[in-house]
């Protein structure tokens, strides 16, 4: 079987688009400029930033330590300026107990990807989860492993194509997706959990604050933390670049649905998440015709 | 080279189980961190640790695998805190591949090995992981050695910044001995700068502890084939960290290599034959790597026979030819011994079978089958079934 793509226009990276204006700050405190690996159009480095920026806000910058799984948001770890130890596929969550039991002042992360969490080391974050461990785990979600070049991960929904579900992902044949926000969400250790995106400004600015309560339920010493980003991944999805954010909330934004998914010992079930989302757009279209959006 | 010497000063002794007694160690080394999952006949060194560390600062984390107790301690070392973990053979294959890159991480990982018997020796010196890496492996044969030894284990990872690995058994674990457990002290060693703890984030200098050769600003890139490179090269230089005990080897004439809890029974037969009048001496090999090469070849020379005295199907024996060298014939007088339970303590542990293997080594008679082993009922049933008509 072969397919055929049209190919768009190459998208000019060494200049913003002209729409484009500043709304923060060009460099955050704890990003380095350096070269790194990143496609345009990836989701990671967004969501990168927004946790940095959220890490400077709550001025625990210079007491918080990262653990960094593996795959593309691995090229990231020297350009975050953060203490960071490298760890295998899905073993971040253990090393990050090991490095909160021994610094427990600390602010400890995660980085990890789905292929990384959910496929190779769904025990550990589960299990880190139960624990109650005060560390925040911190997942790029995008279905894919995209350093590898496409292939099919636990997160990947039914009909996603990817290098090693060419047709589509088939419950019958390749099972079904892991919720792994949800699975979280109701273990007991878990305090705060969510799961945001980066698919436009309006969700970057909403997924940043995600992060925030994430660091702060762990600052208050509650426990587990969590938080999903759903990203784009255009290389690994075969789809044109300007066509990620679209793709992304119409596959794994239907299924993995956006918001919080536990605050204050409350989980919020996949309706009322979409109930809150309808309501929310509705908000937000109002607030456009009435002249703006304010975040 | 050195023999360990016993500690200096008399200290009060205590009836102590060894588990307890190479936790006590450890914790007089400063470890502050273990983690670890429960297996027999290494349990009791977690249960020991989840009781005593508390009391000293330290943190025992009751691990839900052998993947993650790895794990845990990986993270831990990465602050720079003494920190060790330990299973039986098998939970620690499934740990091979953290101690890979732990290794190449340059961490220093201490690892309780509280093995099922000796047939753990090529996954203790050779590894089971990916990659060029060697684990300094330190074999006590009795609890006071082991306090000794996990002392200095913890020393030579933080010198070396690389895993070492303790060699212990069921006999070493579970027995219990009068000993004295005090701090030895070691020079000092340069402060752990590489360490994190978070002060270092956002002053442009932060600092990574990367097994994969990415560096942070301002540090050296070595990428992937360079970190490796950079840890390979270490190795000829912790080999001579080499450490063994010999005995009666001056006129030897059969020299037996034996390591760990069953060379104290070894050797325990070679002076009941010495005292019969018959010229055997003894190689023990304290460091299982580096193995004590130099020290095989010079008793090697001029022995008419060498032995490798090991509960397995022999795997030690092939570095006992590599230090012999072709200089004497070797031949394996050991063998899988098992107790009903399956632990390693079977019929190889009884004096009189091994006297009876040494000396038939040392008089060029067969080895034979020992009576109650399962070769010895193989061959039972085989004749039984020829005799079938
Ligand atoms: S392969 Fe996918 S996840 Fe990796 S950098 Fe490219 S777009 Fe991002």
């Amino acid at each position: 079987m072969t397919t055929s793509h049209t190919l768009g226009p190459v998208l000019d990276t060494t200049r913003a688009p002209e729409r484009a204006r500043v709304v923060e700050p060009l460099l955050p405190d704890l990003l380095l400029t350096q070269q790194h690996h990143m496609c345009p159009g990836c989701g990671e480095p967004i969501a990168v930033r927004g946790f940095l920026e959220a890490l400077t806000e709550l001025g625990v910058a210079p007491r918080s330590i990262g653990v960094a799984g593996i795959g593309c948001y691995t090229s990231f770890s020297s350009t975050m300026d953060v203490d960071l130890v490298q760890a295998l596929h899905g073993r971040a969550p253990s090393l990050a107990t090991g490095v909160k039991r021994m610094r427990p002042d600390a602010v400890v992360f995660t980085l990890q990807g789905d292929g990384d969490m959910v496929n190779e080391g769904l025990q550990e974050v589960i299990h880190t989860a139960a624990r109650g461990e005060k560390v925040t785990c911190i997942l790029l979600n995008n279905g894919v492993f995209g350093e590898t070049g496409g292939h099919m991960t636990a997160t990947s929904v039914i009909g996603q194509r990817t290098k090693s579900s060419l047709d589509g992902r088939d419950a019958e044949y390749h099972g079904y997706p892991i919720l792994i926000g949800d699975l979280i969400a109701r273990l007991e250790g878990a305090a705060y959990v969510a799961r945001g995106s980066v698919h436009n400004a309006g969700a970057v600015a909403r997924t940043k604050k995600m992060f925030r309560r994430a660091f702060e339920s762990q600052i208050r010493g509650e426990g587990f933390s969590f938080v999903e980003v759903l990203t784009m991944c255009p290389t690994g999805w075969f789809i044109p670049t300007g066509e990620g954010p679209g793709y992304m909330t119409e596959t794994l934004g239907e299924v993995h649905v956006m918001g919080e998914l536990k605050v204050d010992g409350h989980v919020r079930t996949t309706e009322e998440l979409h109930a809150e989302n309808v309501a929310r757009q509705a908000e937000v279209e109002a607030q456009l015709a009435a002249g703006g959006v304010r975040e | 080279m050195t023999a360990t010497t016993t500690a200096g000063p008399r200290a009060e002794r205590t009836l102590m189980e060894g588990s307890e007694a190479l936790v006590r160690a450890a914790i007089a080394a400063d470890c502050k961190f273990f983690a670890g999952y429960p297996m027999t006949p290494f349990t009791e060194v977690l249960e020991h640790f989840a009781r005593l560390l508390p009391d000293v600062g330290g943190a025992c984390v009751n691990a839900e695998s052998e993947l993650e107790a790895v794990g845990m301690a990986w993270g831990a070392l990465a602050t720079g805190a003494r920190a060790a973990t330990g299973s039986t053979g098998q939970g620690l294959s499934l740990m091979q591949e953290s101690f890979s890159e732990i290794t190449l991480a340059e961490l220093p990982l201490v690892i309780f090995n509280m093995a099922r018997g000796q047939q753990d020796y090529y996954q203790a010196t050779r590894g089971g992981g990916h990659g060029d890496y060697r684990h300094i492996v330190l074999a006590p044969h009795d609890i006071t050695e082991g306090v000794q030894l996990v002392q200095l284990a913890f020393h030579l990872a933080d010198k070396w910044r690389n895993p070492v690995l303790i060699y212990g058994d069921y006999l070493l674990a579970h027995t219990q001995e009068a000993v004295a457990v005090e701090p030895i002290p070691y020079p000092s060693l340069p402060a752990k700068d590489w360490a994190v703890d978070g002060t270092a984030s956002g002053s442009g200098h932060s600092r990574g502890v990367t097994p994969l050769g990415v560096a942070k600003h301002g540090q050296r890139a070595f990428g992937q084939e360079g970190r490796a490179q950079y840890a390979a090269s270490k190795i000829p230089f912790m080999e001579r960290e080499v450490r063994v005990e010999t005995a009666y080897l001056d006129d030897a004439e059969t020299v037996i290599v034996a390591f760990g809890t069953p060379s104290k029974f070894v050797r325990y037969a070679i002076g009941r034959l010495r005292e019969a009048g018959h010229k055997i001496g003894m190689v023990r090999p304290i460091t299982l790597w580096p193995f004590p090469y130099e020290v095989v070849r010079d008793a090697a020379r001029g022995a008419n026979v060498v032995g490798s005295f090991e509960l397995c199907a022999g795997q030690m024996i092939d570095d006992v030819r590599i230090g012999v060298a072709g200089q004497a014939p070797v031949e394996f007088l050991g063998g899988v011994s098992t107790d009903g339970s399956g632990f390693g303590v079977g019929r190889l542990l009884d004096v009189d079978v091994i006297e009876e293997r040494i000396l038939a080594v040392h008089t060029g008679k067969p080895l034979g089958i020992i009576p109650g082993t399962d070769a010895f009922h193989y061959e039972l049933a085989a004749h039984q079934q020829e005799a079938t008509p």
